[in-house]
């Protein structure tokens, strides 16, 4: 089980932060700082994993890399395989950098929604459901095309109301 | 009422207007954030859902990455969730899964939404809804949302089933019973063709077993098809982590998985798979050698890679090998030795825990060597971590492995001297204890405890504070061990003691009462007297000193032997002579001891801390009481000081016998031995107490309200103006005094001290520079010795008896939830076993490429006996199980809404009779489960 995803700038701000058990605003901001203090404590070019059980408790284990000035962390416990985890922020910054072309922080920062829709087609209710970028790439045109859809047909209404005023 | 509706609309800010506003704000992010959120609470309460919509996605937003409170939006949440248009009821979504937990008030409104969107045949509308599902289920919506889980779970379009799969989990963590409607279905799903769907399935197999491997046992054959067929890795991951539960539980599954958990091993070039496969053999399948043997080559290439990240998964399962395997360790040791110099700090705690899993009797002192050689050159943090583990590993059953004490003794006032050291409690409560078990260890404890009293360095290290109090308890407990009992009362009383708090203190003081006692009572009992010698006294030790005990076998009293004519006068004269000398060196000592500790311990009248009140006057008190006999010795009047002296000397007998008196250790199930006597009510009402304590005053809480008063009354104005004026000239010519004679304490004169400081490099003197030599060191010590040639024995460590030291584990798997939920997933395994039976022509086909001879022969094997099993325990579930039967099938037949109905309201009832049934099931399943579930295993 995943239990959060963060991705943060290497100041500490986040830019994405879900976490698929539910904590209160309070708690998910100290964890996100604690994250941050001890991440950015650490050396370059040293291991991805991290020891996060003194942050997250028991039975949690903590990987993350490294991008330009993001950090991707991934949370979860002993039912993951680490390097797999490893595999998965490849897959999903992979999968942002399809969408957006070299994707850079500010394609993330202007982005949230788009973003936040990627990661819920790879990660369901704390699960790997979708492992392949083609396929979650499929599912985002898909779901941009029914929300473009919904919004067309939203003018519409509104314009026979006014002009029939 | 549209046109400000309208207004909005056009001019609202989005969430990306609201993004760049962020970046472009010059007033500061918690203004701008208070001002965005003032437009949000207009907007959202907008009847214009487009204007919500978008005002709630900007709460959203602000609620993840800004940590703005939303639950008050709940509402608003819902309503959007229910709007027609896609995008809107997107928003909704994600805020109802962002911000809904169990205790939201509203979420009870949401059921029926969901329903209808579970139903809806826009994949990604279905989709968005399971998501919520996903994360957000409480009891009452996976209950009510059972039936249309499950008709997703057959549904047509892939990514739609996929995610149906995915929150059946959390469904069934919620709501057990829907294992009844929902698991063979899911079942079903693992022989999907698809990989995306047998993905998720095992993923959810995967988090079931993690909980209770055991009730998924007879599901072994489906996954053990898995293993061997699937060719995708997240798959091949997930299963061998299932098989790592099962294994471990039924050593037949073991016996079979060996084969193909190998072959992934030697065949795939993904090392995620390779790790998970080495993880499997060596937790779960390390009884099989060629296995291991090829996991541990394995875990040697991972160890030898370049990549950070392999070396520490490397580390990571050769600790676990660790638990069984020591020889695997110890052929990798020089691997695990160099990375405890590793720059990552992961790399170096797992080797730590691994040159941990190593020591023993015979390496111990090698290790510590090393280890804290290491610990001085690496930063603190990692220093305190190799100390705490090295305490843990030598303390651990009753100091086991530690043979030589005084060495350990020493090691431990090593450690406290390094900086930074953290685990004063964790010493402090060692020292104590090994002065308690070990008896053989106390003359080095006092020595150690001495070296750090003495030095006024520690005194400003509020973390060494623990292991300080613990010194001074050691020093006062067990001062007969001194050689030098005026030194550490000197040490107990140096002028930076006034920087401990209080409790500490008064520890320290307590120890110099034990210590002063212990020098008055073997003064005593060397000399008989303080003043006078008394003649029986004297009698001895002259008898001691010459042979010639018969010389003075007359003499009653001094002067008598003066005058007595029989002895040889003059070399009688030289022994009392002498005696008297010494004698009064003894009664000069104990009389300047007296002087140090008057002289430390009047300021301390002043103090308002009662346990340093209380102590310096017990100490004082005593010091008077002897001081009285003192000027009598310059006018010898011994007739009349006979009897007082004789009741001074019982005094500090009976005080020595008080505190010489053995503490030893407690067992931790001593209360519970001691029989609660005859006729004592612990309950019974205290309400007498009330009608005698009922005319005191509520003042009366504390014990001495006189007392108190005068302390009252003393402390602004008498004492206040004494302690002002005492530094002034009395306390200034005494700390002038007390400098000359202890010049040693005080700072300015520290550099030049006999005694090692607290940082002294020189305490590290023996540490090798070079990191090659500390391998080979390490090499040489990690590597077992056949004999390890003590020259002392292991001295007694106090024990009691039946093995104190093991608290009684209280192994409270009370998790209600994942019993029931396992329950159910018994009953159903069993349920659908039958069904298995009859709809084996269907299921042949899809079974065919299963190897031959492996299934068929099981099934052959396994019917009788089930059926023994069946027709034996229908007496006991008859009618409860009949509506069990029926209701996967109804619900596998019928699909139109009357039946739905029907269903719904049997599930209720029957989930009702099942609640009281299942307590009556629960033994006999219980009793059967490991008969029964072996045969699928074959």
């Amino acid at each position: 089980m995943i239990r959060a995803v963060i991705v943060m700038n290497t100041q500490g701000k986040p830019r994405l932060a879900k976490f698929y058990d539910y904590q209160p605003v309070e708690k998910q901001q100290e964890l996100i700082r604690s994250v941050f203090a001890a991440l950015s404590n650490r050396a370059e070019n040293v291991s991805n994993f991290m020891e996060a059980e003194s942050i997250f408790g028991p039975d949690s284990r903590l990987v993350y890399k490294h991008y330009a000035t993001l950090y991707f962390v991934f949370v979860f416990d002993s039912s993951e395989n680490e390097l797999a985890m490893l595999d998965l922020i490849q897959v999903f910054v992979e999968t942002l950098d399809k969408c957006f072309r070299n994707v850079c922080e500010l394609d993330i920062v202007f982005n949230y929604s788009k973003m936040q829709s990627i990661l819920d087609e790879i990660i369901f209710g704390g699960q790997v459901l979708e492992t392949s970028s083609v396929e979650v790439m499929k599912a985002i045109e898909e779901i941009s095309k029914l929300e473009a859809a919904s919004n067309a047909i939203s003018l519409i209404p509104y314009a026979s109301g006014w002009s029939r005023r | 009422m549209s046109s400000p509706s309208i207004m909005e609309t056009l001019f609202q800010r989005t969430l990306e207007d609201l993004i760049k506003g962020f970046r472009l704000q010059l007033i500061g992010e918690s203004a701008f954030i208070s001002k965005a959120m003032e437009e949000i609470w207009k907007e959202i309460k907008s009847t214009n859902l487009q204007t919500k919509s978008i005002a709630l996605q900007k709460l959203s937003y602000l609620g993840s990455l800004y940590f703005v409170d939303m639950s008050w939006s709940a509402f608003h949440c819902i309503e959007c969730m229910s709007s027609p248009r896609f995008s809107q009821k997107r928003i909704g979504y994600v805020a109802v899964s962002q911000s809904f937990y169990d205790e939201t008030p509203v979420l009870l409104l949401i059921t029926n939404q969901l329903r209808k969107d579970l139903g809806n045949v826009n994949e990604f509308e279905a989709g968005l809804a399971l998501d919520c599902l996903a994360s957000i289920a409480t009891v009452d919506l996976a209950r009510d949302l059972t039936p249309n889980v499950f008709k997703l779970l057959g549904s047509s379009k892939i990514p739609l089933r996929k995610k149906a799969i995915g929150a059946i989990l959390r469904v069934f963590e919620k709501y057990p019973d829907a294992v009844r409607v929902c698991f063979k279905r899911l079942v079903e799903n693992l022989d999907s063709p698809d990989s995306r769907i047998l993905s998720a399935v095992v993923g959810v197999f995967c988090e079931l077993a993690s909980r209770d491997p055991r009730s998924y046992l007879p599901l072994a054959p489906e996954f053990y098809r898995v293993l061997v067929d699937s060719k995708n890795n997240w798959v091949l991951i997930k299963i061998l982590k299932i098989f790592a539960k099962l294994a471990a539980l039924e050593p037949r599954v073991a016996k079979r998985i060996v084969e193909p958990v190998c072959e992934h091993m030697r065949r795939t070039g993904a090392k995620s798979l390779m790790f998970e496969c080495i993880r499997t053999v060596v937790s779960s399948l390390s009884d099989y050698e060629a296995a291991l043997k090829l996991a541990v080559s394995k875990i040697r290439e991972l160890l030898g890679d370049e990549d950070a990240n392999l070396k520490y998964l490397g580390l990571h399962a050769l600790s676990v090998v660790a638990r069984k395997q020591l020889w695997v360790v110890l052929e990798n040791q020089e691997i695990v030795i160099k990375s405890l110099m590793d720059a990552d700090a992961n790399i170096r705690s797992e080797s730590l825990r691994l040159v941990m899993a190593v020591i023993s009797r015979s390496n111990v002192l090698d290790i510590s060597r090393v280890l804290l050689s290491y610990g001085l050159k690496s930063d603190p943090g990692f220093c305190n971590e190799i100390i705490g583990s090295l305490l843990s590993a030598c303390s651990h059953n009753l100091y086991e492995i530690v043979i030589d004490f005084d060495w350990y003794v020493s090691l431990l006032g090593e450690m406290s001297r390094i900086p930074h050291c953290q685990k004063g409690e964790e010493i402090k409560n060692q020292l104590i204890d090994i002065g308690m078990r070990v008896r053989d260890a106390r003359s080095q404890l006092i020595c150690v405890s001495r070296n750090l009293l003495i030095d006024p360095a520690f005194l400003g290290k509020p973390y060494l504070y623990g292991i300080l109090c613990a010194t001074a308890w050691v020093c006062g407990e067990y001062v007969e061990f001194s050689t030098n009992p005026t030194e550490l009362v000197e040490a107990l009383l140096q002028p930076r003691t006034s920087m401990l708090p209080p409790l500490i203190r008064a520890v320290y003081l307590q120890s110099v009462l034990k210590i002063l006692i212990f020098c008055m009572y073997s003064h005593f009992q060397k000399w008989g007297s303080i003043s006078f010698p008394s003649s029986h006294n004297l009698e001895g030790v002259l008898s001691e000193s010459i042979s010639k005990g018969t010389a003075l076998e007359s003499s009653d009293t001094l002067t008598s032997a003066q005058d007595d004519v029989f002895n040889p006068r003059k070399l009688r004269e030289r022994i009392r002579l002498s005696f008297l000398l010494r004698r009064t060196d003894s009664v000069k000592s104990l009389l300047s001891n007296c002087c140090v500790i008057e002289l430390a311990l009047e300021p301390l009248l002043g103090t308002h801390e009662v346990e340093i009140l209380e102590r310096t006057r017990n100490v004082l008190g005593l010091i008077e009481l002897i001081k009285q006999q003192i000027p009598d010795q310059l006018f010898p009047e011994e007739e009349s000081l006979s009897r007082e002296e004789l009741e001074v000397w019982k005094l500090i007998r009976s005080m020595n016998d008080a505190s010489c008196e053995e503490l030893g250790p407690v067992s931790f199930t001593a209360q519970e031995k001691i029989r609660i006597p005859e006729g004592l009510v612990l309950e019974e009402n205290l309400r007498e107490l009330d009608l005698i304590c009922g005319n005191l005053q509520p003042r009366s809480l504390s014990f001495f309200p006189q007392r108190e008063e005068r302390v009252d009354e003393w402390h602004d104005s008498e004492w206040r103006s004494r302690e002002d004026l005492e530094p002034s000239n009395e306390s200034m010519s005494l700390l002038v005094e007390h400098r000359k004679r202890h010049g040693l304490y005080y700072l300015p004169s520290s550099a030049s001290n006999d005694y090692p400081l607290a940082n002294d490099p020189r305490s590290g003197e023996h540490v090798p520079d070079e990191t090659e030599d500390l391998v080979r060191l390490a090499a040489q010590s990690l590597a077992p010795k056949k004999k390890p040639n003590y020259s002392k024995p292991r001295p007694a460590v106090v024990r009691l008896d039946e093995g104190e030291a093991t608290f009684p584990v209280v192994s409270n798997r009370s998790n209600s939830k994942y019993d029931l939920l396992s329950e159910v997933v018994h009953d159903v395994l069993q349920e659908t076993n039958p069904m298995d039976k009859s709809s084996q022509k269907g299921k042949e086909k899809v079974r065919g490429d299963i190897p031959p001879g492996s299934k068929e022969n099981l099934q052959d094997l396994v019917d009788p006996r089930r059926e023994k099993l069946g027709s034996g325990k229908s007496k006991h579930r008859s009618h409860g199980k009949d509506r069990g039967h029926k209701i996967p099938q109804k619900v596998d037949g019928e699909k139109d809404e009357n039946s739905e109905r029907a269903r719904k309201k049997g599930s209720h009832r029957h989930g009702r009779n099942k609640m009281r049934q299942r307590a009556e099931e629960q033994a006999d399943l219980l009793a059967q489960t490991p008969d029964q579930i072996p045969d699928f295993l074959l």
